[in-house]
């Protein structure tokens, strides 16, 4: 067995474990995430791909099982805490705040003036504005800093999104279906810009576009009904027979 | 290029427009067209203006409605009042009462000592620090039992409710306390100030906006700070703040007290200015009428939070005295109004209809670098 | 202050103060049940509901004196036609109210909060200029006045017992329309998915209508018991609103067995209590519990744990 402060991996997740009402949504998951990898998480619907996310960044409490960063346990952790310990979250439909300009929305993620008083007494120096700016290039809405993100398109408050991520950077970097909803243009824009930010850290992503998951994925781990069914690299996931009978058996 | 616009100034050309004005209506326009005894009555009605900002900090902005702002106008008055009373309750003034020196309504319902809760209250600084502290604390408690375990919405507004009941039938049911249904009245004398002449309500009602004024300051501050757009992000998407490291909680329980905190400065001046304080000043109808001045004003706007509470309050006047009837039925089409049709209140209809013409007329003055997060949203 | 009193005296008030309490509790059923139909379906918060009630008892009490006045003989049976005329005299204005009033809120429950009360002002003036500022009680016939002795100190009231049967039929009768019946099934639907519901054909908007409408009705039947425990004013029903938003917090929203225990546990908290204490301390401590329990447990107590 895997002891909890193997520096080796970056998120250790054993026998992990949540019910709803008896329904196992995740059921004796285990699966490790190595520094700088970039996992992708495929399955059908229901497999319990996005409640893995919601157990690692504290929205859903566990039934049983551990989930270790970097040596600290997730599960004793407010959802803020697990932010600031260096995991980051996006969200399936874009979630941006849209009755603020994209520059604030930027800003409200810059890891600085989390408390109250840190927030009251927050200011917008030099330092903030260059890194805003300088994230805001990299997601392609150096224009739209001052526009509303209400008017923003689809895959542009998406891009907002994980600009905002971004700008908090994490060590560990969670992205549920980046690329939901964009155009073909978008999506490879997307692409790009998901190869540049994961080069430095540890991602996971949850996919159902594979053209796009066999171009970023280190590994890949197939989730169905709450278990891992098979887990390696893109190759030897798309030959896993077991995995070709969930997805072509029925 | 960009910097230029991503400024976000503590006061924009347009606030300071604002509060110009509301500065000249309040300190030159009321002073000089009304008599004193109209304007101590709208020195009353800006004493709710104290509760209607906070509301919009809470509410407008922070998007936690709370039906209960009652509870913590009528602590910060009781607070005032509990003062007020003992320094007119001398052995002299109530030689007649059976046990001198306690409050008139104790001695009436046999209370032969005074209660002990009640002797802080002989000191001045004491009473002046529990107008803010009691309602803060009050507001601690409820909002941190209830946000810690992530109640909001229309839980939170209904439990708030349900305590502003409890307040009201505690108060009214404890006559011996806190002078029952009658509340506390016959109030005289601040360190020997008779605050009932007509030069004592005048001077209250320049304190008032003194006061006024600086509470605006107080809640633009917050508004203009990193903390006021969070709170709209919180209201907007709070899922999203928290997965981005604030803990949600603590910034809801900050503005919380900080609207307690106003309405409990409030609730103190009336009690000064008006002379009196009473259960029926902070049951759940009060309470809930209090969001109307906040709604009328536009929920958004701190200035219109002003004249929301002065405007819906003139109006009860005038009809409840001319016409009782007209009155609820208008009030009522009122909530339904700035709900369905004027969502953003006064404050939407000067900066929809009003400025437009006013650039119309003096072009020089329209540019205007209001950051967007400072226009007022429809909430929700 | 139990001291005061002997082992089988204490049973007997305990005993007594319950059954004169199930009045109380039938309505607060009724008016929860109500409450929490529209809550749970639309997300609506509607403060009005007491204002549907009091249409209700006031319907009893037109009842009461028509029959007084022009069929005596039948006066005995008043109290069931009143019933069925107030439920559908507040569900008639409930549905109107729905198509006038709610149906541009929905989810906006915050706002339907505002609405509702002021449509509450507005049907409490107008209960004022109709009926008069004075409260009105009705008669009871004859055949509810009595009690039923069970010991020598115990009596079962059977007025009492008559409406509390008819709040657990009318009840049940909800929870089989809900959750046992093809309209149920389509009310469910939308409230899971409105644009899909829609999508499939249902009628999302008629649905919404009867479902308001029966919620209002309810209410209008808690109205008729209500006018054996109170006398009938304007303003009345604003003083259940808070108790009866706190029993459906309080039972779980969402759980009818929730909602029945928790109106049950309130109303004869507050009964008990009433025969010890001052009226008003008896409600003050009855609220103060169930807030405290709420500050601590804010699911309420029946609630299932559900995938976000």
């Amino acid at each position: 067995m895997l002891d909890m402060n193997n520096k080796n991996f970056v998120l250790m997740v054993e026998d992990l474990t949540v019910s709803f009402d008896g329904f196992k949504a995740v059921n004796d998951l285990s699966f490790y995430v190595e520094p700088n990898e970039c996992r992708v998480i495929i399955g059908p619907n229901g497999a319990g791909k996005t409640t893995v996310l919601d157990l690692i960044c504290g929205r859903t409490r566990a039934t049983s099982g551990s989930i270790a960063f970097k040596g600290k346990d997730l599960l004793k952790m407010r959802e803020d805490q697990i932010v600031h310990a260096g995991v980051g979250r996006k969200f399936q439909t874009p979630s941006v705040y849209e009755d603020l300009t994209v520059f604030a929305n930027l800003e409200l993620s810059y890891p600085k003036g989390h408390s109250v008083f840190g927030a009251l007494f927050f200011k917008r120096d030099e330092a903030v504005r260059q890194r805003i700016e300088e994230i805001a290039e990299m997601i392609f809405l150096s224009d739209l800093l001052t526009q509303k993100a209400a008017f923003l398109s689809h895959g542009q408050k998406q891009w907002l999104e994980i600009g905002m991520l971004l700008i908090q950077d994490p060590e560990l970097l969670m992205l549920d279906e980046p690329v939901a909803g964009m155009s073909v243009a978008e999506r490879k824009k997307t692409a790009e810009l998901l190869n540049r930010i994961i080069a430095d850290r540890s991602v996971i992503v949850i996919e159902h576009d594979m053209s796009f998951v066999a171009d970023i994925a280190t590994r890949v781990t197939v989730l169905h009904q709450g278990q891992v069914l098979s887990e390696g690299s893109m190759e030897h996931v798309q030959n896993d027979p077991k995995v070709v009978e969930v997805y072509l058996g029925h | 290029m960009q910097k230029a616009q991503i400024k976000h100034p503590f006061l924009t050309r347009r606030d300071i427009i604002g509060y110009a004005i509301l500065a000249a209506v309040i300190f030159v326009l009321f002073p000089a067209i009304l008599d004193s005894f109209r304007l101590n009555l709208f020195g009353k009605y800006l004493t709710y203006a104290f509760v209607a900002v906070g509301l919009t900090l809470c509410w407008g902005v922070g998007g936690i409605l709370s039906l209960g702002q009652g509870i913590f106008f009528g602590l910060g008055g009781y607070c005032m009042a509990m003062f007020l009373k003992l320094e007119a309750s001398t052995p002299e003034n109530t030689a007649i009462q059976s046990t001198p020196g306690i409050p008139d309504f104790m001695d009436w319902n046999q209370l032969t000592a005074l209660p002990w809760w009640w002797e802080p209250f002989y000191s001045l600084p004491f009473a002046l620090l529990a107008v803010v502290a009691v309602p803060v604390i009050f507001a601690f408690i409820i909002s941190f039992a209830m946000f810690t375990r992530r109640v909001s919405g229309v839980y939170f507004a209904i439990i708030t409710q349900a305590v502003v009941a409890i307040l009201a039938i505690l108060i009214i049911g404890q006559q011996g306390y806190t002078g029952g249904v009658n509340g506390i009245t016959d109030l005289r004398t601040l360190l020997g100030w008779d605050i009932r002449t007509e030069e004592a309500k005048t001077t209250l009602y320049f304190v008032n906006a003194v006061l006024l004024f600086t509470v605006l300051f107080v809640a633009q501050f917050v508004r203009k700070s990193k903390m006021g757009r969070l709170l709209i992000a919180m209201r907007d998407q709070e899922d999203r703040v928290r997965f981005s490291g604030y803990n949600v909680a603590s910034f809801k329980i900050f503005i919380f007290c900080l609207g307690a905190a106003f309405a409990g400065i409030g609730g103190a001046m009336f009690t000064l200015q008006v002379g009196f304080m009473s259960p029926t000043l902070i049951g759940i109808v009060p309470s809930i009428e209090m969001v109307i001045f906040c709604a009328v004003g536009g929920r958004m706007s701190i200035i219109g939070a002003v004249y929301g509470a002065l405007l819906v309050n003139w109006a009860k006047t005038t009809f409840s005295e001319s016409f009782p009837e007209l009155w609820l039925f208008g009030l009522g089409a009122l909530f339904i109004a700035v709900v369905m049709a004027f969502p953003n209140g006064l404050a939407g209809v000067w900066v929809e209809k009003i400025e437009p013409l006013i650039k119309k007329f003096w072009p020089g003055g329209a540019k205007d670098t209001v950051a967007p997060a400072a226009k007022p949203n429809p909430a929700e | 202050m139990f001291s005061d009193y002997s082992m089988s005296e204490l049973t007997a008030i305990f005993a007594m103060q319950g059954f004169a309490g199930l009045i109380l509790f039938s309505v607060f059923v009724l008016m929860a049940l109500g409450l929490a139909i529209i809550f749970g379906q639309m997300g609506v918060i509607n403060m009005a509901h007491g204002e549907f009630m009091i249409l209700g008892a006031y319907v009893t009490y037109l009842m009461s004196n028509l029959f007084a006045d022009y069929m005596p003989a039948l006066f005995g049976m008043y109290f069931f036609v009143a019933m069925i005329f107030a439920f559908f005299a507040s569900g008639a204005l409930g549905m109107l109210v729905e198509w006038s009033l709610i149906r541009h809120l929905y989810k906006r429950p915050l706002d339907t909060l505002l609405a509702t009360w002021g449509l509450s002002l507005i049907l409490q003036q107008v209960y004022r200029s109709v009926f008069g500022a004075r409260e009105v009680g009705v008669s009871i016939p004859n055949w509810m006045m009595g009690s039923y002795p069970i010991t020598d100190l115990i009596e079962i009231p059977i007025n009492g017992m008559f409406v509390m049967t008819l709040a657990i039929s009318i009840s049940l009768a909800v929870y089989i329309m809900m959750y046992r019946s093809g309209w149920g099934k389509q009310v469910r639907a939308i409230n899971n998915n409105r644009q899909m519901a829609d999508a499939v054909g249902i009628n999302t908007a008629w649905t919404d209508r009867m479902t308001f409408g029966i919620g209002c009705g309810v209410a209008g039947v808690a109205g008729s018991a209500f006018t054996m425990i109170g006398s009938t004013g304007p303003t009345a029903g604003q003083l259940y609103i808070v108790d009866t938003f706190l029993v459906v917090v309080f039972g779980g929203a969402g759980s009818l067995l929730g909602t029945i225990a928790s109106a049950f546990s309130i109303s004869q908290a507050q009964s008990i209590m009433e025969f010890f204490l001052s009226g008003s301390m008896a409600k003050v401590l009855t609220l103060l519990v169930v807030v405290g329990i709420l500050m601590v447990r804010p699911q309420g107590l029946f609630t299932l744990k559900l995938r976000k």
